[in-house]
C-alpha cells in the first residue's frame, strides 16, 4: 500500500502509478502536452512539474512514480511561474495562428496558455520555418505548430507500430518528420490517423474535419462497420445539414480504446454519397424506374405470395447481411421462416 | 472467438495461420504487433510474406492450400516429442486415438514436401507453441475459404486440444470474423440449419420452440446454403430471391455462374443502399439505410454485442430494413411484425436466444457491450469460452488428412492466384467514400519480380488475367511480398472483378468458395489509348478499355 | 608464450617472468624515472603530478597485453575473482569513495550496490567514451595509451554486479582508441582474461564496442543508452535509476573511462591507500586537459584538492609573458568560470560546486585579461545551443533565446532589464529541463555574470566591451605613429585602410569588419582599439 498526499488531498494506491495518473484519482489536473497514458513516458513539455516535500528538485509528475508518504504539491506559485515561463517560450517559436487556426477549441497549447494568461510571447528570436505537407488524403502537416512532444511518434511506434515518423535534426532546429522527409504517403503511411488524433496543436490536422468547430459538431458513439474487430468511435455530425463530417476516437471503447484504422476514421463521405439510393425501383419494360413505396412493397408482397403458391416455400431464399444489425438478421430470418415457411436463408460468413 | 481481442497483448505467443491480420483486422493486427513489440513470439503460416511474416520469429511459406499437412506435421512432431497436454487430453477431449493413428503418417519429411516447409522450421514451431502455456491460434479466411475449409478449421482445434491450449486466458482459437457482423449474423440464425442461438433447425425441440413462439408451424427440414441456392436457381428450382445487402455477382466466387443464377430467377428483390452488381438484376429494390442511420446492434469477433447508433437521417425515402422486411410481413398478412423500435426487435432477440438473454440496450448502453454467453440479466458476460469444460463435457476430436487444392497449375494456367483483402477498403462499400477510394483507387495485382521479368512486365503495365473461367484487366504491383508462381488479388473493385476468375468448388460443410486458390494465366495488354493510362476509370471494367 | 587461455597460476608466473624483462626495456628509456620503485615520465610537468588513471599512458606500449600484466595488469581481477566475494569488491569500492569522472560525481560503489541487489539474470556494464566535451581528451589518452586498465575495470565491476556482458560506447572520431581497445578486446579474449571462464573460473564476462554517432548528448548514459539501443540518441526520462533498468530494461552501469581506470588500483591496493589520496569529499585523483593561456598545456592528473594556483603555476608554469591571469573555466560547456581571486580554491567536487562551478570531465581553460567573459559565456552557450537534443522545451527553445539575449548584449543591443530576463530564464532552464545538458546549460552565463557582472555593465549600459573583444562595441583606429608601411592596407580583407607609401593610413570606420588583422600585422603597432 502507498500512501500519498497530493495538493492535501490523501489518496492510498496499491501499485506505484505516476503522479500524473495518481493526481487523476483525486481530481487534481496537472497541465501537460507531451504525456498520454497509452504511450510510453517522454517527459519532453516538462509542464507537469511537481515540488515533492524533502526533495530539493522539481520533477516532472509524468516520470516519477508514487512512494509512500510523498507529500506532492502540483500548483504552487513557483511552479506556475515556470509554467508560464515553459509556455511563453512555447509560443515564441510557434505562429500568431489562433484566429484562422482549425485546431481552435480543442487546441491543448492554446487551452493551457489561457489557462496561464499567456497572451503575446515576451521573448523575441528566430522562427523556425517548414512547408506544410497536404498532399495526402487525410491530413495537413504543418510542423511550424508543432511542440515537438513526440506523440505522433510514439503513437505511430508503439500503437500503430508503422514507425512513420522520427525527430531530426538538433535543438531549435529538431522537428518530426518521415524518413527522407518525404511527403505523407501510402507506402510510409499506413492512413490510420492515430497521429492525427494524439496531436495536441494543429500541427496535424484530419482533412475531414477541417472547417468544422468542434463545438458545432455533435457526437454519436458508435460500432464500425467494417471488419470484425468491433472497435466503438465517435461520428461528428453536422446536425444542421445532416451530415456525418468526420469520426472520432473514444477512450472507453472496450475492444480498441482510441485507435482505428484508416476505414474506421475516414470512410464517413461514403454515407452522404451522391451515389445512395434513395427510393424503390421496379423494373418495368425492362428498366429499373423509381416507384413509391406502396407500389414496391405491395408488388413485391403479391409476387413472393405467388411464387410461394405456385413453386411451394423452398422456391424461396433470402440472402441475409453480415454488414446489416443483429435487428435487420433476425427480422429477415423470422419473415423467411415464418411467413415465407422456408429455412432457406444464409448470408456470406465468408467474406 | 474463444478469447477477447486485447488478450492478444497477454499472450506469450501468437500462431497465425492464414489471416493477413494488419489489412483485414487492423486493430487487431496492431495489438499483435504491440505484443511482439513487447516480447511475444509470432509464427506466421502464410504464402504471402504480410507485414506480420517480416515482423514474425517464424514465418512459415507453406504452399497454398497444404494448412492439413502442416498441421498435423506439427502434431505429429508434438506426439512423436511427448509434448501433448496428457492430463488435459485425458479430462477434456475424446477421439485422442483417432488423431494418433491419422499423424502417425505425417512425418516430418513427408510433410516438408507437401507443405516446401522445411523440417528445422517445422520442429521449431511445434515445439514453440506447444511449449508455450499463453499461446492462441489466430485465422481467418486464409483458412476457411479452401474447399477444405472446415477441416482445416477442426484441425486447429486437434492441434489446441492436444496441447491442452483451449479454455484459458491468452490462450485459445480465434477466428477473426470477416464482416463486421458475421458473427451476429450467423448468431441470429441467418443459416439455413440454424435459428437464433444456434438452435439446429432439424431438432425437435427448437421446432417446437419456434412453432409456438412464431405462432406458425416451423418448415423441419433445413434450407438451402447460398451455392445451393445458385445452383437451385440455374436449375429452375427456385424462383425467388431477397436480397439484403449482399453482392453475391461481386463477392462470390465464379460470377458467371452467380450471373446465370440471378438471371434466371422469376423475381428478384435487392434491398441495398448502393447501385450494387446484383441490384442490376433485381425486379424491386428497396433503398435501405447505412449503420449510420440506425439505432441497433453488432457483434463483434470477440462475441461482444455493441450499439449501433443513429447519427443522421437516411436519404430520400430510405428506410430501416428491419421495419422494410416489417412492413413487407404485414403487407402479406402476417403478424407478429409490429415491432415499434430497434430495442423492440432486440427484446425478441432475447427471448429467442438464449445466450444474448441478459443484454438488455441500457446494459449495452451502460457497460460498453456484452460479449455472450450472457444469460441472466446479473450475468457479466463471458471474456473467453471453454473455461473448465466444454459444452456438452468434452471436447471431440476429429482427424483430418491433406488434400491437395481442387484447382492445380499447369502449362497453360502457371500462375496460382489468391484473393483476399487489402487495408484500405472493405468489400464494396468503402469504394463510396471518395476519400478512402483515393487511397486504394485501383486494384493493382501483385506479382513476383521473378514472374515480372519472365513476363517482360514493368511497373506500369497492365496485364490481363485468365482463369478457367473467365478473365479481367488489371494493373500490377510488383513485390516479393507473392512467391514466385504465386499472384493476389483483392475483390473490391468492380473495375477488375476477380471473381470472374475464382471457383466454385466449396468446402462440402460450410459451401465456403475456394476463393483463395485459382490456376491463372497472365498476359500483357495495352491501353486502347494511351491516355486512358492516366485515369482511375472508377467502376468501369478494364477490359473494355484495353486493346 | 603460446597465446592460450591461462589460469591464475600462469598469469601469477607470467607477471613475474615479465617484470624484469619491462623494467630493462623501461632503464632505457630517457623521459622514465624512478619514483618510489615504479618508473614514471619524467621532468617538471610531472614532478608535481600523480598518475593512478594515467600510471601505464606513455610507458608501456598499449598493444602489448604482457607489459600490462607487468606492471600488475589483471592482478586486481584476478584477486577479485579468487580471493574476493562480489559483496566484498562493493564494500571496498565504497570505502574507496570513487566518485564518477564523467562529470556528476555520484559514487561508483553505491551505483555497483543497486545494481548488484537487483535480482535480474541479465545485467549490463557500459563504459562511457563518448567524451564530447570541446578540448577535453583525458578518457581519449587512457584508451589509448592503457586500454586494458579499462577493460579490467569493467570486468571487475560485471564480476561485483553479476553481470555478464560490457559495452564500451565510443565516438567514431577516435579511430585509434577505438583500435586499440579492439586489440585489447581480442588479446585479453584470446588469454582467457576476457570472455567465457575468465582465468578458469565460472566468471564470463564479455565486451563489446559500440560505436557513437558523435552527438554531445550521446555521452549523457540515457541518452547513450537509447542510442545503444538502436535509436535515436536522446535522454529518457529516469523513472527508474539505470541501476534497476537500464538497457534494454535490464539493470546497467554506466561509468566513465576514467572511474574505470581507477578501479584495478584500487581492488589492488586497498581503499585505505586511495583515500589517502585526496580529500575527504573526493578521494584519489583527477586528470585534467589543461589549455588556454597557459606556458605548458596537457593532461594533468593531480590528487584531489590540489588548488588551481598550483596546476596554473607550478605545473602550467603560468600564463605567458606579459599576460595575467583572469579567470579559469572548468568543467567544459556545463562549466562556470571561476575568477583569479579565488585560484587558491582546492579543487574537488565540492569545493567546485559551492563556487559555482563543476567538475564535469575535467576540462580546464585559463584565460587572461582579454578574454571578454560575456564572450566566453557566449562562446559555451553556443556549443550547448548547438547541441540540445530538441527534446525538452526549457533546453530547445529557452537556451535559443538565453542565446539570443547574450548576442544583443555583446552587440551592445541590450537593455538593463534584459540581465534580469536572463536570471530568470536561466532558472527556468535549469530547473526544469530534462537532462543534465540543459540543467547546466546556464552555468557559463551564470557564473561569469555572478563574478564578473561589471562587465556586463560595461556591454550593457556603456556600450563597451572592456577585454576590447566585441566586434560591434570596439573600433580600430590608426595613430599618426604610422610609418606607412601599406602592410594593413594588404591585410585588410575588406580593402578599407587606406594612404600612401609612407603617407600617414586611414581606416573607413564604417567598412571595417573589425577582423584585427591591421591590428596584428602592423610593425609599429600604432593600430590601437578603443
Ligand atoms: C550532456 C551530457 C553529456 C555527457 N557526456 C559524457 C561523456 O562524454 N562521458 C562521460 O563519461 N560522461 C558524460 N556525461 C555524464 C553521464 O551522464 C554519466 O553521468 C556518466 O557517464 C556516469 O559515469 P561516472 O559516474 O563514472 O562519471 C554526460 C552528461 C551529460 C548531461
Ligand atoms: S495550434 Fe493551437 S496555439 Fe497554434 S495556432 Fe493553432 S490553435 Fe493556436
Ligand atoms: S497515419 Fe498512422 S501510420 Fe500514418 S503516420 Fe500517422 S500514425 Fe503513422
Ligand atoms: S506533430 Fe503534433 S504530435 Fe507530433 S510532435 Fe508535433 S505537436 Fe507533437
Ligand atoms: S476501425 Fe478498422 S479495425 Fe476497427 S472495426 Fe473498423 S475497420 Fe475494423
Ligand atoms: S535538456 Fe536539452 S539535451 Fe537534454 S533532453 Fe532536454 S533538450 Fe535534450
Ligand atoms: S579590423 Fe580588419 S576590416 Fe577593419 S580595418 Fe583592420 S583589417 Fe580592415
Ligand atoms: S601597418 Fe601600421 S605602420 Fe604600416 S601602414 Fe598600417 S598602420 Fe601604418
Ligand atoms: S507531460 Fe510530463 S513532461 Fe510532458
Amino acid at each position: 500500500m502507498i500512501n500519498i498526499t497530493i495538493d492535501g488531498r490523501p489518496l492510498t494506491l496499491e501499485k506505484p502509478i505516476n503522479l500524473l495518473e495518481a493526481a487523476k484519482l483525486v481530481d487534481v489536473k496537472i497541465p501537460h502536452l507531451c504525456y498520454a497514458e497509452c504511450l510510453s513516458v517522454f517527459a519532453g513539455c516538462r509542464l507537469c512539474i511537481v515540488e515533492i516535500e524533502g526533495r530539493n528538485k522539481i520533477e516532472t509528475s509524468c516520470s516519477v512514480l508514487a512512494r509512500d508518504g510523498m507529500v506532492v504539491h502540483t500548483n504552487t506559485e513557483r511552479l506556475r511561474a515556470l509554467r508560464r515561463d515553459l509556455l511563453d517560450l512555447l509560443i515564441s517559436n510557434h505562429p500568431k495562428d489562433c484566429l484562422t487556426c482549425d485546431k481552435v477549441g480543442s487546441c491543448e497549447l492554446q487551452e493551457l496558455c489561457y489557462e496561464y494568461g499567456v497572451k503575446t510571447p515576451s521573448y523575441i528570436g528566430a522562427q523556425t520555418h517548414f512547408t506544410i505537407d497536404d498532399m495526402n488524403p487525410i491530413m495537413i502537416r504543418d510542423q511550424d505548430k508543432c511542440i515537438k512532444c513526440g506523440k505522433c511518434v510514439r503513437v505511430c511506434n508503439e500503437i500503430q507500430v508503422t514507425g512513420t515518423y522520427d525527430f531530426a535534426g538538433r535543438g531549435f532546429e529538431s522537428t518530426v518528420t518521415t524518413a527522407f522527409d518525404q511527403p505523407i504517403n501510402k507506402d510510409i503511411c499506413r492512413m490510420c490517423g492515430q497521429c492525427i488524433s494524439m496531436c495536441p496543436t494543429g500541427a496535424l490536422q484530419n482533412k475531414q474535419l477541417v472547417g468544422h468547430r468542434p463545438w458545432e459538431l455533435k457526437k454519436v458513439r458508435t460500432t464500425c462497420p467494417f471488419c470484425g474487430t468491433g472497435c466503438n468511435f465517435d461520428l461528428n455530425v453536422d446536425v444542421k445539414n445532416n451530415k456525418v463530417v468526420g469520426v472520432t476516437p473514444c477512450e472507453d471503447a472496450p475492444i480498441n480504446g482510441t485507435e482505428l484504422c484508416v476505414k474506421g476514421r475516414f470512410h464517413t463521405d461514403f454515407i452522404s454519397s451522391e451515389e445512395r439510393l434513395t427510393t424503390p425501383m421496379i423494373r418495368k419494360d425492362g428498366e429499373l424506374q423509381p416507384a413509391s413505396w406502396e407500389e414496391a412493397l405491395s408488388y413485391t408482397a403479391k409476387r413472393m405470395a405467388e411464387i410461394k403458391a405456385e413453386h411451394g416455400a423452398d422456391s424461396i431464399t433470402a440472402l441475409s447481411s453480415a454488414r446489416c444489425t443483429n435487428e435487420d438478421n433476425y427480422v429477415l430470418q423470422k419473415f423467411m421462416r415464418a411467413v415465407i415457411g422456408t429455412n432457406s436463408i444464409d448470408h456470406c460468413a465468408r467474406t | 472467438m474463444s478469447n477477447s481481442v486485447n488478450e492478444v497483448l497477454g499472450s506469450d505467443l501468437i500462431f497465425v495461420i492464414g489471416s493477413n491480420t494488419t489489412e483485414a483486422h487492423p486493430i487487431i493486427g496492431n495489438k499483435m504487433k504491440q505484443a511482439v513489440l513487447k516480447g511475444t513470439k509470432l509464427i506466421v503460416v502464410d504464402p504471402r510474406k504480410t507485414e506480420l511474416a517480416r515482423m514474425a520469429d517464424l514465418h512459415l511459406p507453406l504452399e497454398s492450400g497444404s494448412d492439413a499437412a502442416l498441421v498435423n506435421g506439427m502434431i505429429h512432431i508434438i506426439l512423436r516429442e511427448g509434448w501433448e497436454a496428457k492430463e488435459y487430453i485425458a479430462e477434456r477431449t475424446t477421439g485422442f486415438e483417432d488423431i494418433v493413428e491419422t499423424v502417425a503418417r505425417y512425418t516430418p519429411d513427408v510433410v516438408s514436401e507437401i507443405t516446401g516447409i522445411s523440417e528445422d522450421d517445422l520442429y521449431e514451431a511445434a515445439r514453440l507453441y506447444a511449449q508455450t502455456p499463453k499461446a492462441g491460434i489466430y485465422y481467418t479466411l486464409g483458412i476457411t475459404e479452401h474447399t477444405t475449409g472446415t477441416s482445416n478449421v477442426m484441425n486447429l482445434a486437434n492441434l489446441a486440444l492436444v496441447t491442452g491450449h483451449v479454455g484459458f486466458e491468452n490462450a485459445g482459437i480465434n477466428p477473426l470474423r470477416g464482416q463486421n457482423n458475421v458473427q451476429g449474423a450467423c448468431d441470429m440464425g441467418a443459416l439455413p440449419n440454424t435459428y437464433p442461438g444456434y438452435q439446429a433447425v432439424e431438432n425437435e425441440k427448437s421446432i417446437k420452440f419456434f412453432s409456438d413462439f412464431y405462432g406458425v408451424e416451423m418448415n423441419p427440414k433445413n434450407g438451402l446454403r447460398i451455392p445451393e441456392m445458385m445452383d437451385a436457381a440455374v436449375e429452375g428450382k427456385v424462383h425467388a430471391m431477397f436480397v439484403m445487402g449482399e453482392d453475391p455477382v461481386l463477392s462470390d466466387p465464379d460470377a458467371n455462374h452467380v450471373r446465370k443464377a440471378v438471371s434466371a430467377l422469376d423475381f428478384l428483390v435487392v434491398q441495398e443502399i448502393f447501385m450494387s452488381e446484383t441490384a442490376k438484376y433485381a425486379d424491386v429494390i428497396l433503398p435501405a439505410t447505412c449503420y449510420a442511420e440506425k439505432d441497433g446492434t453488432f457483434t463483434a469477433s470477440e462475441r461482444r454485442v455493441q450499439k449501433v447508433r443513429k447519427a443522421v437521417n437516411p436519404p430520400g425515402v430510405a428506410k430501416l430494413d428491419w421495419q422494410i422486411i416489417c412492413e413487407l410481413a404485414q403487407k402479406m398478412g402476417a403478424p407478429g411484425f409490429d415491432f415499434e423500435d430497434a430495442e423492440d426487435v432486440f427484446e425478441e432477440i432475447r427471448a429467442t436466444t438464449p445466450s444474448y438473454r441478459g443484454m438488455t440496450y441500457k446494459r449495452l448502453d451502460e457497460e460498453n457491450g456484452l460479449q455472450w454467453p450472457c444469460p441472466t440479466e446479473s450475468h457479466p458476460g463471458t471474456k473467453f469460452l471453454h473455461k473448465g469444460v466444454f459444452p456438452g463435457g468434452r471436447a471431440r476430436m476429429i482427424p483430418v488428412e491433406f488434400e491437395g487444392p481442387a484447382e492445380l497449375t499447369n502449362e497453360d494456367y502457371p500462375i496460382l492466384l489468391c484473393t483476399g483483402r487489402k487495408l484500405g477498403h472493405y468489400n464494396v462499400t468503402t469504394r463510396y467514400s471518395r476519400l478512402l477510394d483515393s487511397i486504394n483507387p485501383y486494384e493493382e495485382a501483385e506479382i513476383n519480380p521473378e514472374d515480372a521479368e519472365k513476363f517482360g512486365l514493368g511497373s506500369d503495365d497492365l496485364i490481363r488475367v485468365t482463369s478457367r473461367r473467365g478473365s479481367v484487366v488489371t494493373r500490377i504491383q510488383i513485390t516479393d511480398k507473392v512467391k514466385p508462381g504465386m499472384m493476389f488479388m483483392t475483390f473490391h473493385y468492380r473495375e477488375t472483378p476477380v471473381n470472374e476468375l475464382t471457383q466454385a468448388a466449396y468446402d462440402p460443410i460450410t459451401l465456403t468458395g475456394e476463393y483463395k486458390v485459382s490456376a491463372v494465366k497472365i498476359e500483357k495488354v495495352e491501353w486502347k489509348d494511351e491516355e486512358l493510362a492516366d485515369n482511375v476509370h472508377r467502376f468501369e471494367r478494364l477490359d473494355s478499355l484495353v486493346k | 608464450m603460446t597465446k592460450t587461455k591461462i589460469t591464475r597460476e600462469e598469469l601469477d608466473f607470467l607477471r613475474e617472468s615479465m617484470k624484469p624483462e619491462l623494467d630493462a626495456l623501461l632503464a632505457e628509456r630517457e623521459d622514465l624515472t624512478k619514483k618510489n620503485g615504479e618508473y614514471v615520465l619524467a621532468g617538471e610537468f610531472y614532478e608535481k603530478q600523480t598518475r593512478i588513471a594515467l600510471r601505464n599512458f606513455n610507458i608501456i606500449d598499449p598493444e602489448s597485453l604482457d607489459e600490462y600484466i607487468a606492471r600488475d595488469g589483471y592482478l586486481a581481477l584476478e584477486k577479485a575473482i579468487f580471493d574476493k566475494t562480489p559483496a566484498g569488491i562493493i564494500d571496498e569500492m565504497k570505502a574507496a569513495n570513487l566518485r564518477g569522472r564523467g562529470g556528476a560525481g555520484f559514487p561508483a560503489g553505491r551505483k555497483w550496490e543497486t545494481a548488484a541487489r537487483e535480482d535480474n539474470d541479465v545485467k549490463y556494464m557500459i563504459c562511457n567514451a563518448d567524451e564530447g566535451d570541446p578540448g577535453a581528451y583525458m578518457d581519449r589518452s587512457i584508451m589509448e595509451g592503457d586500454p586494458h586498465s579499462v577493460l579490467e575495470g569493467m570486468a571487475i565491476g560485471g564480476y561485483a554486479i553479476g553481470s555478464n556482458q560490457g559495452f564500451i560506447y565510443i565516438r567514431a572520431e577516435y579511430p585509434r582508441a577505438v583500435k586499440m581497445l579492439e586489440h585489447a578486446i581480442a588479446e585479453a579474449e584470446e588469454r582467457g582474461l576476457l570472455g567465457d571462464n575468465i582465468l578458469g573460473s565460472d566468471f564470463s564476462f564479455h565486451i563489446e564496442l559500440r560505436l557513437g554517432s558523435g552527438a554531445f548528448v550521446c555521452g549523457e548514459a540515457t541518452a547513450l543508452m537509447e542510442s545503444i539501443e538502436g535509436k535515436r540518441g536522446m535522454p529518457r526520462p529516469k523513472i527508474y535509476r539505470t541501476s534497476v533498468r537500464g538497457l534494454w530494461g535490464k539493470p546497467t552501469i554506466v561509468n566513465n573511462v576514467e572511474t574505470y581506470a581507477n578501479v584495478p588500483a584500487i581492488i589492488r591496493k586497498g581503499a585505505d591507500w586511495f583515500t589517502s589520496i585526496g580529500t575527504q569529499d573526493s578521494a584519489g585523483t583527477k586528470v585534467f586537459a589543461l589549455v588556454g593561456k597557459v606556458k605548458n598545456s596537457g593532461l594533468v592528473e593531480v590528487p584531489m584538492g590540489t588548488t588551481i594556483n598550483e596546476i596554473v603555476f607550478d605545473i602550467g608554469g603560468g600564463l605567458p609573458d606579459g599576460h595575467t591571469a583572469k579567470a579559469v573555466q572548468t568543467g567544459g560547456p556545463s562549466g562556470g568560470c571561476i575568477p583569479a581571486e579565488l585560484f587558491d580554491t582546492k579543487i574537488d567536487f565540492g569545493s567546485l560546486a559551492e563556487i559555482g562551478s563543476i567538475m564535469g570531465s575535467g576540462g580546464m581553460v585559463v584565460m587572461d585579461e582579454t578574454d571578454c567573459m560575456v564572450d566566453i559565456a557566449r562562446f559555451f552557450l553556443e556549443f550547448t545551443v548547438d547541441e540540445s537534443c530538441g527534446k525538452c522545451v526549457p533546453c530547445r527553445e529557452g537556451t535559443k533565446r538565453m542565446l539570443e539575449m547574450i548576442e544583443r548584449i555583446t552587440e551592445g543591443k541590450a537593455e538593463l532589464e534584459d540581465l534580469d530576463r536572463i536570471t530568470s530564464l536561466a532558472d527556468t532552464i535549469s530547473t526544469t529541463s530534462l537532462c543534465g545538458l540543459g540543467q547546466t546549460a546556464s552555468t557559463p552565463v551564470v557564473s561569469t555574470m555572478h563574478y564578473f557582472f561589471d562587465e556586463y555593465q560595461a556591454h550593457v549600459v556603456d556600450k563597451k566591451c572592456p577585454a576590447l573583444h566585441c566586434k560591434e562595441l570596439i573600433t580600430f583606429f590608426i595613430e599618426d605613429d604610422c610609418i606607412g608601411c601599406t602592410r594593413c592596407a594588404r591585410e585588410c580583407p575588406v580593402n578599407c585602410i587606406s594612404g600612401e607609401v609612407k603617407g600617414l593610413h586611414v581606416i573607413d570606420q564604417h567598412a571595417c569588419i573589425k577582423c584585427g588583422n591591421c591590428h596584428d600585422v602592423c610593425p609599429v603597432d600604432c593600430i590601437t582599439i578603443s
